[in-house]
């Protein structure tokens, strides 16, 4: 028998622990987030076992926080990189063994690469820039084309580093401990940028009131 | 709503053309688009390596293709230039410079397609004239089951090759009357061919040249209708002092 109380909260979000480091501790994401990594270890086991057959599941396990994150880095090239960044996934497992894939943190190994090829195609286009369209072909899609909402302008208020930050731990989900991975950098600096990122992302909403 | 919500609002679903590019690119699934032709509708499957399947556009053709070269097949906008080529190569019957994915085929088997792909629009050569080109004269029915399994149908034109005898034989895009309407679209009259086949004819020569031609050669068919010398084998038109044509090559 559940006590009442556990019924009771059982469909409604919790109240949320404001502990100023971000962390979401509502049992709906902490819920959400077992599913999602028991997913994720199944899925480190099947890619080993039969790469071909379990790719397309890691591809849909994974494109829309990719996308949704490389959408707010490289608005214009969200879509080309997140492509290509799954086929070069695909080239650099075919060439691992089991043991290894079975070893891989998919969640952040992914932005690894993606961020890895954001950073060349910003540089070469630095070197031959050409004109990026204010509407992209996919704009009908894009829940946001033209940042009506003006995210784009507020996260462009952030520090590179702090930007990152941000969107990999809040739009694409990606835990503390991944983010510190994935950019190479202390889990306290992490946490750090989070809590200073989202510090002037709240100081430019009051300013806009 | 505090900030970190609001940001995760911004998580948005991935545009289909994703996944589809993903597929393609790692060569998980091939492409395919709908093309008119002689016979009807067809699929043109193609992936990196270039085209890999010409078949029927019916509801089972997706099936029938992983069935046989296991992969995934999706519906896709063809590589850039690769459109007007794949017209221009179910329209002439031959590849041209479209690159074919011949990795389902055998060396042997690719060897032979591509001679078969030298064969004229509106012309036939036989089985055996095809294994005696690729070197290997006791070879004709491995061309025939070559034929069969040829992945490009219309672009590798394997309706222009007969069986040894001359009779039209088998096709294996729906079978010989598509072979026939195909043929005829090029100008070949099949029931002409079916008849010098039944007569056991093999070579058509000319008597003012003393040259002998396959029957559907271009210069077998400017040979007036007084002149033509009708021939069962090629010793026959040898014996008879016949030299064979330097286009059709006869045995």
């Amino acid at each position: 028998m559940l006590p009442a109380g556990g019924l009771r909260n059982a469909g409604a979000r919790p109240d949320r622990c404001e502990t100023g480091s971000g962390r979401d501790t509502s049992y709906a994401t902490i819920r959400a987030n077992v599913g999602f990594y028991s997913l994720m270890h199944d899925l480190n086991h099947r890619l080993a076992a039969n790469l071909d057959e379990a790719f397309p599941e890691f591809v849909s396990a994974m494109r829309d926080p990719l996308y949704s994150g490389m959408r707010r880095l490289q608005p214009h090239d969200a879509e080309d990189l997140t492509q290509e960044a799954f086929i070069r996934a695909y080239q650099a497992l075919k060439t691992y063994d089991p043991d290894r894939i079975r070893a891989l943190k998919l969640n952040g190994w992914i932005w690894t690469i993606a961020l890895n090829l954001g950073r060349n195609h910003a540089r070469n286009k630095a070197r031959r820039p050409t004109p990026a369209p204010l509407l992209d072909r996919h704009g009908v899609t894009d829940p946001d084309p033209v940042d009506i909402h003006g995210w784009d302008r507020r996260l462009s208020g952030l520090s590179p580093v702090q930007r990152k930050t941000v969107i990999l731990r809040f739009i694409v989900g990606l835990t503390n401990r991944e983010i510190s991975e994935v950019l190479d950098r202390p889990e306290g600096t992490v946490k750090a940028d989070i809590h200073r990122g989202l510090q002037r992302l709240r100081k430019t909403m009051e300013e806009e009131q | 709503m505090n900030i970190e919500e609001r940001l995760a609002q911004l998580k948005t679903a991935a545009p289909d053309t994703i996944t589809e590019g993903v597929m393609l690119g790692t060569g998980l699934a091939d492409g395919y688009a709908v093309f008119d032709s002689p016979i009807g509708d067809v699929i043109v499957a193609f992936n990196l390596n270039g085209v890999s399947a010409v078949d029927i556009a019916d509801s089972r053709a997706g099936d029938r293709f992983t069935g046989r070269f296991h992969r995934k097949i999706i519906q896709a906008e063809p590589p850039r230039g690769w459109t007007d080529g794949i017209r221009r190569a179910i329209e002439r019957g031959k590849p041209g410079t479209l690159p074919i994915d011949f990795r389902s085929v055998t060396d042997f088997q690719r060897q032979v397609l591509e001679e078969a792909a030298r064969i004229p629009k509106g012309q036939v050569r036989p089985y055996l004239w095809l294994a005696q080109h690729v070197g290997r004269p006791n070879a004709a029915r491995a061309v025939g089951s070559t034929m069969a399994r040829n992945p490009v149908p219309l672009i590798v034109p394997c309706h222009r090759v007969v069986r040894s005898d001359g009779h039209i034989g088998e096709y294996s895009l729906g079978g010989p009357h598509q072979k026939r309407t195909l043929l005829e679209h090029e100008g070949i009259n099949p029931d002409l061919l079916e008849q010098l086949a039944r007569r056991r004819v093999r070579f058509i020569g000319s008597d003012t040249t003393h040259i002998f031609c396959q029957p559907t050669c271009s210069n077998a068919r400017r040979i007036t209708a007084n002149h033509r010398v009708e021939f069962h084998a090629g010793g026959q038109a040898a014996d008879a002092g016949y030299r064979p044509c330097k286009v059709c090559q006869p045995a």
